[in-house]
């Protein structure tokens, strides 16, 4: 138990105390014995502030301390690292949320904020009392990168990784690389050839020895754990002998006599048995379909020098200290009849219309029919309110737009018509849209409540829609190609790789990050990271820049060889256990082993591995598991502190004033000092100087609030003054 | 305790407890304060990893110690932990509904949503209804 303990109740400048009577709460708990120092105080953030609470923690010699302010979420290490400076164990350190969760939501009762503060601020001192000093647990790392997919956003990463020294295994399931856009001819915004933007980053990793690229190879079997993750992957043969003459390989694809259906085009043609998804992919060897070939034995015969149709599939362990998921999406397989798909002929989807104008330089020509005009369905397979994939593929709405104008370029004469529900073309995309408008594309939009409906007429393919642009007018539309603007899916196989690696799915059965804004690479696995489309719908630039952040993640974890993780796990109290399993029934990430206790079988909890999550503490029927800083007595000492009522006095409740421009911070009424400081910046732009001059305000506390302020967009920065001293404020 | 108990407006509505998680639903309990929308001071929160691991044995403490009723704010299917996160917490409701019965405490003194993230309103109403049903209870 904690003897000596420090409390510092804030005031937030007054987001807390014009409510809640901090000075009162703060002679209050000094009467308390195990607490040595109480102070309520106008910042605790403030550098003032903590160096006031170091010199505490040290003249006093406090054991542990509790600061009462905002949310843990915004300064948890801030004091945690206040804590550290004095040289107490952080995990000593309790934050007691008085603001978010006190006196903002209860600003229309003053004297029960208080009362609850009171309450609140003693459960905190009885956590702390029972808070134990944990040390980081250290571990040892092998600088060795693991990244599963090798699309646009798994080959950049790779680079990155490589360049910054560690050694990458690129584990490809296809025998190819490049992923999705190598199916593109054209990318937006640049009008990059998408094989060409592959090639380019294929030959940028050749030039990395530390690049091993498996192609036609799936991960099998992961153990280990941060640091040291064994993955045994299995690669598929390629059925061409390593030493065959070129020519003759180029022989044996030209000459095979039988026809198998082709994926990369989409079905839309049919590939030779022996190919390569389109002439110049990479690696430049050949695939042999060795089953679709079973029965040509004239033409294995005749190749048999070339082709090597005894080849087995080997099995590799590697050894990686992390792994980067970069396994991508797929495309939204329109179920048949969903718009007429698979049983009106001229259906088709928009990366299937991709690979036609890429078949078709010349005419726009499909089942033998020149194109003359196309109408897109937009949102096909995404924002279903009803269905599965309630959200937007966020490229789609441009990906449309801007094979729209391919289309115009390309083939000259051709109409399109767009029945959009929104058009979501963010950013710089927005010149597309408008580009798109200028050249004559029509758009119409419609509403999920009243979907477009394809139907055949005679020769003619009609869609019909309710325009809400005029008015519900319904609009008939002859289209010779209708093409299904068709979203982004996970990919089916993504619960294998969720399964080995434990990386949780969402709804949206894409990867979860621990926290889109915070955590946005990082999976609650430890060392295991999410980058590119296989989180969530992105365009090739948004890609990017997720693999590279999950890359420069693993660079900086890798780089030392040893990495500390945080001590906040489960740990099992080995004489209470009677090794039922449960707990290791309820673990999603295998973190809970048997081992011998003495003579006797108990559970034990793999440190690496473990994610504090907690889950299998409920289980347990002899109570004998806990995670630290969540144990019973720190969670039921806490229950009991809310539990206690205090003696408080009534304090001027304070004027409560409407906030005008509503919808701004979206708050009732602004804090005081607030509304001290809006008073106090009388031209159109202040400087901080001037602010303090016009309110009588202290420095500190306008610098402060404005910041404050400004995170809560009530006021925005106005560039610097004339000598560059001084940043200027307005309102928002 | 040196200071003295004194009976305080708070103790009129019912008390709750209500365990959140760290990454989502204790977010969107901030966003009501900072939105300043108004909820019962006696409604107090413990955030946690994750909802599924409340121990019974805490539910039943607070219970016991004068808490009206405890209001489990889950992530249902965002939670970063486990894909099973609301059948894991289901079971620490029945499990708790259980312990209950054999002390004769209303079963409706525990319940769960799922809250996510920027759930600021959702928030406030579940904590006006749920008082409302606390009030009536009379066990
Ligand atoms: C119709 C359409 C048009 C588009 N046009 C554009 C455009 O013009 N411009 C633009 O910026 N964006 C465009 N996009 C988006 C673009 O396609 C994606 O942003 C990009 O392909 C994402 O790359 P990725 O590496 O994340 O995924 P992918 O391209 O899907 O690559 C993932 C790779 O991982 C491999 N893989 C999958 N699972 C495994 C496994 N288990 N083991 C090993 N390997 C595995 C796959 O085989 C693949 O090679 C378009 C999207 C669509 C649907
Ligand atoms: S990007 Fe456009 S077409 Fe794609 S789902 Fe979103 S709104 Fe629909
Ligand atoms: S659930 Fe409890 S008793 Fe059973 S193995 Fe786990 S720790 Fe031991
Ligand atoms: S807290 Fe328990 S359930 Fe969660 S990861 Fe650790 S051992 Fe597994």
């Amino acid at each position: 138990m904690k003897q000596r303990i420090g409390v510092y109740i804030c005031h937030c400048g007054g987001n807390i105390s014009d409510y809640v009577d901090v000075e009162e709460l703060g002679k209050m708990f000094h009467k308390e014995e195990n607490v040595v120092v109480s102070k309520d105080v106008m910042f605790a953030c403030a550098d003032s502030n903590q160096k006031d609470m170091v010199a505490d923690i040290q003249a006093n010699n406090l054991d542990a301390i509790v600061v009462c302010s905002c949310s843990p979420k915004l300064h948890l290490h801030t004091f945690k690292n206040v804590a550290a400076r004095a040289g107490l164990n952080p995990s000593n350190y309790v934050q007691v949320n008085i603001r978010e969760q006190c006196s903002w939501p209860h600003s229309d009762r003053p004297r029960e904020a208080t009362v609850k503060a009171a309450g609140l601020i003693r459960a905190g001192i009885n956590r702390v009392s029972f808070s134990e000093s944990l040390e980081n647990i250290e571990l040892t790392v092998k600088k060795s990168a693991l990244v599963i997919g090798a699309g646009v956003s798994g080959m950049k990463a790779a680079i990155d990784l490589a360049r910054s020294g560690n050694e990458v295994f690129l584990i490809e399931k296809d025998f190819f690389v490049g992923g999705r856009i190598a199916q593109k001819q054209t990318l937006f915004p640049t009008n990059q050839n998408g094989k060409e933007v592959v090639a380019a980053l294929y030959n940028e990793m050749k030039k990395f020895p530390n690049i091993t690229i498996f192609t036609g190879a799936t991960v099998e079997k992961v153990s280990g754990s941060l640091g040291n993750f064994t993955v045994d992957i299995k690669v598929k043969p390629r059925y061409i002998n390593p030493n065959a003459d070129k020519k003759a390989v180029k022989r044996a694809m030209d000459e095979c006599p039988v026809s198998v259906h082709d994926d990369f085009n989409l079905g839309l043609v049919e590939r030779k048995a022996i190919y390569k998804n389109y002439p110049e992919a990479l690696p430049d060897v050949p695939l042999v379909v060795a089953e679709a070939l079973k029965d040509a034995e004239d033409f294995t015969g005749k190749f048999a020098s070339t082709l090597n149709l005894k080849e087995e599939e080997q099995t590799l362990s590697l050894i990686a200290g992390s792994v980067l998921v970069t396994t991508g999406y797929d495309h939204y397989q329109p179920k048949e009849g969903e718009y007429g798909y698979k049983t009106i002929s001229n259906v088709v989807t928009l990366p299937e219309l991709n690979r036609l104008m890429e078949m078709n330089p010349d005419k726009l020509v499909y089942n033998g029919k020149q194109i003359k005009s196309l109408a897109f369905i937009y949102c096909v397979g995404s924002r279903q309110t009803k269905g599965d994939n309630k959200y937007c593929s966020r490229q789609c709405c441009t990906s449309t737009i801007h094979t729209s104008l391919q289309l115009k370029e390309k083939y000259k004469d051709i109409q399109t018509y767009h029945l959009y529900r929104d058009i979501r073309t963010y950013g710089k995309q927005e010149l597309m849209y408008a580009e798109s408008s200028k050249q004559g594309d029509l758009y119409f939009k419609y509403e999920e409540k009243e979907m477009p409906v394809v139907s055949v007429d005679g020769k003619s393919t009609i869609v019909k829609v309710k325009d809400y642009l005029t008015a519900k007018k319904e609009m008939e539309i002859e289209a010779d190609l209708v093409v299904l603007v068709t979203g982004m899916v996970a990919r089916e196989d993504a619960t294998t790789i969720s399964e080995l690696f434990k990386i949780p799915i969402g709804r949206d059965k894409f990867f979860n990050e621990i926290h889109p804004k915070l955590k946005p690479v990082e999976t609650v696995i430890k060392g295991v990271y999410i980058g590119g489309t296989c989180q969530g719908p992105k365009n090739v630039s948004e890609s990017v820049q997720s693999s590279l952040a999950g890359a420069s993640k693993i660079t900086a974890l890798l780089k030392s060889g040893t990495v500390s993780v945080d001590p906040i796990i489960a740990r099992i109290n080995a004489d209470a256990c009677t090794w039922c399993g449960k707990c290791s029934d309820v673990c999603d990430y295998t973190a809970i082993k048997e081992i011998l206790f003495g003579e006797k079988h108990v559970a034990t909890v793999n440190k690496a591995v473990c994610t504090g999550c907690g889950i299998c503490a409920p289980v347990c029927p002899e109570n004998a598991i806990e995670v630290a800083q969540y144990t019973d007595n720190e969670i039921e000492s806490m229950i009991d502190g809310f539990m206690m009522d205090f003696d408080i006095k009534e304090k001027g409740a304070g004027e409560v004033v409407e906030v005008e421009e509503e919808g701004k911070v979206g708050m009732k009424e602004y804090p005081l000092v607030w509304r001290e400081i809006l008073a106090g910046m009388t031209d159109e732009k202040n400087t901080i100087p001037e602010i303090v001059a016009n309110s009588k305000l202290a420095s500190e506390l306008v610098t402060f609030h404005l910041m404050t302020m400004n995170r809560y967009g009530v006021v925005v920065p106005a560039g610097m003054d004339a000598k560059e001293t001084y940043y200027y404020y307005k309102r928002k | 305790m040196s200071t003295p108990i004194n009976q305080s407006p708070a103790t009129k509505s019912p008390k709750i407890l209500v365990f959140s998680t760290d990454k989502i639903s204790d977010p969107g309990i901030d966003q009501a304060g900072l939105r300043k929308i108004h909820y019962a001071p006696s409604v107090y929160v413990i955030s946690l990893p994750c909802s599924s691991g409340i121990k019974p044995k805490w539910i039943m403490h607070a219970l016991e110690n004068g808490f009206d009723g405890v209001f489990i704010a889950a992530d249902g299917h965002e939670c970063s932990y486990s894909s099973r996160c609301a059948d894991h917490t289901n079971t620490i409701v029945e499990t708790s509904q259980e312990l209950m019965k054999a002390k004769n405490i209303n079963p409706r003194r525990v319940r769960m949503a799922a809250l996510c993230s920027v759930c600021a309103e959702p928030f406030m109403s579940h904590m006006e209804n749920y008082g409302k049903i606390l009030a009536s209870l009379e066990d």
